[in-house]
């Protein structure tokens, strides 16, 4: 043993170290490659030996063999034997290795979980660093699975070095484990509050980095976030925050406001331009947020604007490049702010730095107004002449194309003018967009009807000069124009002048050097022009010409014929055959040109890019059901070749069937525009603009310039895009001089009128130019029943969608993280531990809000001083807008009321009704009980009592950071976010409090949450729940375990603790409320001994609990009360006191309704059950009383609710 | 998010390689070579983004880089972090290399490897900025080192590259950012 451990320590003295090995290399450079090999073959040698040293120095060499490109997996195994080495120098080189060539595709990853959870738990906190940071590289799913509560318990480590590398690397594991969020989340939130900045910074870091996917998860926080912007002097933190605010102010606008002036404080106080420059992003994304009208903004515009032309103007590129990467968002929504910076962009797009070009050709894009569109255009031209470099110029080219046909040809006013530049531009050599530009020209010749006659006149000039174009004939090359050009000529023919002459320069021997594509296209285009030629021939009764034409025809088509491309070679001998029985009956004097020219009859209209993916699909298909039934899987495996052609044949089958004949088309048609025009979102085309269908790709309708015919237009020649600039700018000027003499006119008769803001004459805007005369740009077909919206840009492949995680929904037992129990000694940590998460798990999500409520809100709004910065809607209360979102951490976030902001206002007033109401609470077995006196507001109330417990962390939430509250009605989320825990029963050890809950989407299941909290000094364990089911309402027991059998607690209560079940029960009917007897046992144990205990309790299922908040709007509501289908009955409660408002806001949050309308003391309410049953209520209050007319679709369902109700009502 | 850090020098031969998504070894280079095309293109008196393009994932991503002396540092960073912010993260990275290395020169880089990922281990983790703060990254660096050296290192003695020594001479950069933090003045710093 002994020698052996001499002869290792001999051996190694004449192993390469990693300096030998970077030496070795460097002295072999003419033979690299080999060297390598054969240090590779003496690391393997090393790698077989004993020694861990020798092992880790050869790890180390192949990590620097692995930077230079070689693989080094075949290795992993050796890899993990360094990672599991108990010398820190040695592990570390292991798990450098294993980050560098680790990856979710190597084997024997697997055999790492437990090295690694040792290293987790190590004594050593760089053994744990060393872990943690190998694993961020290198984490896979199972990894993550198995570890996720390991790391979880080392974010609350004793060392700040260990907890805030567990905090970031807990982004991987949710990436990983998406299923890991919800638990460690409310640990991860505690994070933020770290008293280490290192820590507070990695929490910062990692939630931002999951709100930038998923926002409107992570809209509560936003207090936290905004106490930590204001205290914070870590611009590290401060940048990441502010980021963070920029994605959230798009979903709540009230936080935008908020921000402003923070925002616009550090912008004027940081000299850290990093800062500055993100503060300046935040605040373009809430003036963004911000809904236009508002007139004190344009002071933080200007700010912004200002502070960014610093930047642009700042010697250093970096911040020239940043200022016109922000300006370009600020253009977005205030364009004319930017506008006024026209100079400072022209003058970046000469800017000796690419990068810094192209973000000032970005800004343009958005700068162009119908009045300066033509001039930009043309600097732009100009930079085309001069770039050098293919990559820059097609950059421009490109540029050049959206800026003109942005928003549907919005900023142009003369066609012919954009037709000549498309035509300027393809004299473009070398270009690989010379497709595009073919595209623009055929959307402008067909979409802009009045157009028509010039393109066809511009096209055939340059189907005449194609050997130009044609010289090179690169695919996507400029030869592309030939395309449209030949498509334009052929399809709207009858414009052309000299059909004759552009027929024979499409027939010209050259054209079958050009790409196939382009050369069928002309084949076909070629007969349309024979088409029109025949018919202008026979009309002019010259049977000579006619057969002439044939004649060429006959004579060049053969060409394309022998064409190598199949398209080509197919259509060339169709046609051919086609024009030779033409000429055969042309000899016999028989008139063709009729039946020909009906090969092209009728137009084509451009559909709109979406029009399929808009079609509905029909009620009542189902498209993923399978037609015949699937074959067998043992099949599929040798048909599949097969099934190729079998689909095709059912394809062909098709056409046959939906053979109807004329009449019954006639009549479907009729039934189709008595649809359409009852249809609100078929797009007509009619030729008015419509200002709304604006946000629709494709559909609105341009005024276009028809061409001024005072002027003569027909340019002989190649255009030239300039001349038409000057037709138009005379244009202007007679337009202009033709409205000042209006207005005078004007002015004479109504000298009294309010003064002008701007002269006339020079401030033209871009409404001032209009368009001679109105042509429509022909509309895009859109299917019927086009659906208005897209919802397809989604990618479904994101990985982050899996994160997309509701964080406010209670926490079930499954969700746990999973815990090795048996093998690791030290993930037996006290259960007290464990709970942790689950004491602050619920969170409540922000809802999206329905804009009736804002108006109600404004009101209620009114005179809110008090309690400044309590809770997040006091915080965001200061604007008039609405809609907040919550943000508790507490369990009691639970108890949160949806539809009623009311409630979530109102009751955090001192309302001296509810306030006793809460302080009932606590002795009450009806309410939810809750240990907080007065002035704390609802949502403290609303906290269990276990809350005081954590006074440290209580103290975090009223300071403002996570407050409930409110929300309108939830539209997406079924499950009721408002409920109230009452005492279900309580002994000596433990109080059980309990709240019911209904999903619209199980329709005869209800959830009950039990919490349980300890109030003893034992240990609770083996707690189990045992219910005496009744023939309606039974508990979903785990499969095989019959009706007498509990169900277990999943979890212990060390004393003190509380933890929340759940338990399933499935209802038959749900119209009478409902009770059930049950007892909780459990073993209570202590330092004595252990005592079996029980405890009785009677759950009772109100009617209410069967009722889920489901927001309606008004028509559908009114719809609803009209159909005649619900019964009806009222009550009527007599001394009443408190205030409407806050009725309605407990009828909310008791009942779960939702306020559909109010007016004065009149209120309509609306709610549904689980089993789908409406509940209509118009609730109206007298002076001292209040009378409740309800409706529902059951007249026993409504009978118990109204009762209950009056219970509720009699206490107000 | 950070996507990758790549350091190499005026010849594009790779110093340092550290991705955080995974990529074959393959393609690793060929992202090197790449991105080393990119760069050296450009003056150094021009700004230090670049779009990414097709190197790592698609738009959203940035390269940004600072160029000293014969290294280039590269950074390829996603939309969520700061252009600005992650100049000055390089900065940082590049002023710790100086205090542990004592004056850093692209030697020291080579033959050491390991250390310098040691060291970037400590400022970048999993692609996501870890400590910013030089004081903080140099103590916990020191911490490690003191515990290799009690337990012996990896050999003996370890070779160090003395050798013409060309300093790669940080120049006085501007900050935009105060990173460092007066360490006095955090609760809890250990």
């Amino acid at each position: 043993m002994a020698l052996k451990m001499v002869k290792g320590s001999i051996d190694r003295m004449f192993d390469k170290n990693l300096q030998d090995l970077v030496r070795g290399i460097r002295n072999h450079k003419e033979d690299e490659a080999k060297y390598i090999s054969q240090c590779i073959d003496e690391i393997k040698q090393e790698l077989k030996q004993d020694s861990i040293a020798v092992k880790a120095n050869a790890v180390c060499k192949l990590t620097y063999l692995q930077m230079l490109g070689y693989d080094i997996s075949w290795a992993a195994f050796n890899i993990i034997e360094v990672m599991s080495a108990s010398k820190f120098t040695f592990k570390r080189i292991g798990y450098l290795a294993a980050s560098q060539c680790f990856h979710e595709g190597t084997d024997v990853i697997m055999l790492t979980t437990n090295q690694i959870r040792k290293d987790l738990s190590s004594p050593s906190q760089y053994d744990t660093g060393v872990a943690l940071t190998g694993l961020s590289c290198f984490v896979t799913p199972d990894l993550a699975r198995d570890l996720a509560n390991d790391i979880m318990t080392l974010m609350s480590h004793t060392k700040p070095y260990i907890r805030k590398k567990a905090v970031l690397i807990m982004y991987k594991v949710f990436l990983k484990y998406p299923e890991s969020l919800r638990p460690a989340f409310p640990r991860l939130k505690e994070k933020l509050e770290d008293p280490d900045p290192g820590v507070q910074s990695a929490a910062v870091n990692v939630i931002c980095e999951l709100a930038r996917r998923n926002p409107k998860n992570y809209l509560s926080l936003a207090p936290l976030f905004f106490k930590l912007m204001t205290s914070s002097t870590n611009n590290w933190v401060l940048i990441k925050i502010i980021k963070l605010f920029g994605a959230l102010t798009p979903l709540e606008p009230r936080l935008g406001k908020k921000l402003i002036e923070p925002l616009t404080n550090l912008i004027h106080s940081t000299s850290a331009m990093s800062l500055l420059y993100e503060c300046v992003n935040t605040v373009i994304a809430v003036l963004i947020s911000l809904s236009s009208g508002m007139p004190n903004h344009s002071a933080s515009i200007q700010l912004c604007v200002q502070k960014l032309r610093i930047l642009i103007e700042d010697s250093d590129q970096n911040l020239k490049y940043l200022g016109l990467l922000a300006m370009s968002k600020i253009l977005r929504t205030h364009p004319k702010s930017v506008q006024a910076h026209k100079d400072l962009v022209l003058q970046c797009l000469d800017d000796k730095d690419e990068s810094i070009r192209l973000r000032a050709l970005d800004l343009l894009y958005g700068m162009v107004s119908k009045k300066n569109l033509v001039e930009i255009v043309k600097k732009l031209m100009s930079h085309v002449d001069k770039a050098e470099g293919t990559t820059y110029r097609d950059e421009l080219l490109t540029k050049i194309i959206d800026i003109c046909s942005q928003c549907n040809y919005q900023h142009i006013t003369n066609f012919q003018w954009y037709i000549s530049v498309l035509v300027e531009l393809t004299r473009l050599e070398g270009t690989r967009h010379g497709h595009l530009i073919a595209a623009q020209m055929l959307d402008v010749a067909i979409r802009v009807k009045a157009i028509r006659k010039f393109a066809v006149s511009q096209m055939s000039a340059l189907l005449d000069r194609a050997h130009l174009v044609a010289s090179s004939t690169q695919r996507n090359g400029i030869c592309e124009v030939l395309y449209a050009a030949a498509w334009i000529c052929g399809e709207f023919s009858e414009h052309l002048q000299e059909p004759q002459q552009t027929l024979e320069a499409m027939l010209r021997p050259k054209v079958t050097t050009l790409p196939g594509h382009i050369q069928a296209v002309y084949v076909q285009n070629v007969v349309k022009l024979y088409a029109a030629i025949l018919q202008q021939r026979e009309q002019a009764a010259e049977p000579e010409a006619a057969q002439d034409v044939t004649q060429l025809m006959v004579e060049r088509l053969p060409q394309f014929v022998q064409s190598a491309d199949l398209e080509v070679q197919e259509r060339a001998s169709c046609i051919l055959q086609l024009v030779k029985h033409i000429q055969k009956l042309q000899a016999k004097d028989v008139p063709v040109a009729e039946e020909v020219s009906a090969l092209f009859a009728g137009e084509l209209n451009p559909v709109a890019p979406k029009a399929q993916k808009k079609v509905p699909v029909p009620e009542g298909l189902d498209l993923d059901a399978w037609i015949n039934e699937p074959p067998s899987d043992s099949e599929s495996e040798d048909e599949k070749p097969k099934a190729i052609f079998h689909e095709e044949e059912q394809r062909h089958g098709k056409p046959r069937q939906p053979e109807a004949d004329e009449e019954e088309l006639a009549r479907r048609r009729e039934a189709r525009k008595q649809e359409q025009a009852n249809n609100p979102f078929y797009i007509k085309s009619s030729p008015s603009p419509q200002k709304r269908y604006q946000d629709l790709p494709g559909v609105e309708h341009i005024p276009v310039v028809q061409i001024d015919l005072s002027v003569p237009l027909k340019v002989p020649g190649m255009p030239v895009s300039d001349q038409y600039v000057k037709l138009e700018e005379e244009r202007r000027h007679r337009q202009r001089l033709e409205k000042d003499r209006k207005k005078k006119k004007k002015k004479d008769k109504e000298r009294k009128g309010k003064p002008r803001r701007r002269g006339s004459l020079h401030t033209e805007s871009d409404e001032d130019i209009a368009p001679a005369q109105q042509v429509d740009i022909v509309t895009e077909e859109m299917p019927e029943n086009a659906l208005p919206s897209d919802e397809d840009d989604k990618d479904p492949n994101d990985p982050y969608r899996a994160l997309d995680i509701d964080l406010d929904r209670p926490l079930a037992d499954s969700e746990k993280l999973p815990v090795q129990k048996h093998r690791n000694a030290d993930t037996s940590k006290s259960p007290e531990k464990e709970d942790v998460p689950v004491k602050e798990r619920k969170i409540k999500k922000p809802k999206k809000k329905e804009k009736k409520h804002k108006e109600k809100e404004r009101e209620k709004k009114k005179g809110k001083e008090e309690k400044v910065g309590e809770d997040l809607d006091f915080w965001l209360s200061t604007t008039p807008l609405s809609a907040v979102p919550p943000a508790p951490e507490e369990p009691g976030a639970n108890a949160v009321i949806a539809a009623a902001q009311e409630e979530g206002e109102e009751a955090r007033r001192e309302e001296p009704g509810d306030e006793e109401e809460e302080d009932e609470d606590e002795r009450d077995p009806e309410k939810k009980p809750s240990k907080h006196k007065k002035k704390k507001h609802k949502k403290e109330k609303e906290e269990r009592s276990k809350d005081k417990k954590k006074p440290k962390k209580k103290k975090s939430a009223s300071d403002g950071a996570a407050e409930p509250v409110e929300n309108g009605a939830l539209d997406e989320d079924p499950l009721p976010p408002m409920s109230s825990y009452c005492l279900l029963a309580e002994n000596s050890y433990i109080k059980m409090t309990y709240d019911i809950q209904g999903s619209l989407q199980k329709d005869s299941q209800v959830t009950v949450s039990v919490v349980l909290e300890n109030q003893s000094n034992s240990f609770l364990k083996n707690m189990e729940l045992s219910v005496l089911d009744s023939l309606n309402t039974k508990l979903a027991r785990p499969e095989g375990s019959s009706v007498h059998d509990g169900v277990p607690v999943p979890f212990q209560l060390p004393p003190g603790v509380s933890n929340e079940a759940q338990f399933v029960f499935t209802i038959r009917s749900i119209v009478t409320a409902q009770k059930l007897k049950g007892t909780l046992s459990f073993i209570a144990k202590d330092d004595e001994g252990s005592t079996h205990e029980k405890l009785d309790f009677q759950l009772h299922f109100s009617c209410t609990s069967y009722l889920v908040t489901t927001p309606c709007y008004s028509d559908a509501f009114a719809k609803l009360l009209e159909s005649g289908d619900l019964s009806m009955s009222s009550i009527k409660v007599d001394g009443i006191s408190m205030s409407f408002q806050n009725l309605l806001a407990k009828i909310c949050f008791h009942h779960h309704f939702s306020v559909v309308e109010r007016v004065d003391s009149c209120a309509s309410m609306y709610s549904r059950s689980i089993q789908g049953h409406h509940v209509c209520l118009l609730v109206k209050k007298g002076d001292k009383s209040v009378s409740v007319d309800g409706k529902c679709s059951d007249a026993a369902l409504l009978g118990s609710l109204l009762e209950e109700l009056k219970a509720t009502l009699a206490q107000c | 998010m950070i996507q990758a850090i790549l350091v190499f020098n005026n010849h594009g031969k790779p110093r340092l390689v550290r991705f955080y998504q995974r990529f074959p070894e393959e393609i690793q280079q060929q992202i090197v070579r790449e991105t080393f095309h990119l760069v050296l293109k450009r003056d150094d008196n021009i700004c230090n983004f670049l779009e990414g393009g097709s190197l790592i994932g698609g738009s959203d991503y940035k390269l940004i880089y600072r160029h000293y002396a014969t290294l280039y540092f590269v950074f390829c960073v996603d939309s969520s972090e700061s252009e600005l912010g992650i100049l000055d993260l390089i900065q940082v990275f590049v002023e710790t290399l100086d205090k542990c290395f004592e004056n850093v020169c692209e030697l020291d880089l080579i033959f050491h490897m390991d250390k310098v990922h040691y060291i970037l281990q400590e400022v970048v983790m999993g692609g996501m900025v870890l400590e910013t703060n030089m004081n903080e990254i140099v103590a916990q660096i020191e911490a490690q080192n003191r515990l290799e050296k009690s337990e012996g290192g990896l050999s003996a003695a370890p070779a160090r590259a003395v050798s013409a020594v060309k300093n790669i001479n940080l120049p006085e950069i501007p900050r935009n950012i105060n990173i460092g933090r007066n360490p006095d003045h955090e609760p809890g710093a250990c």
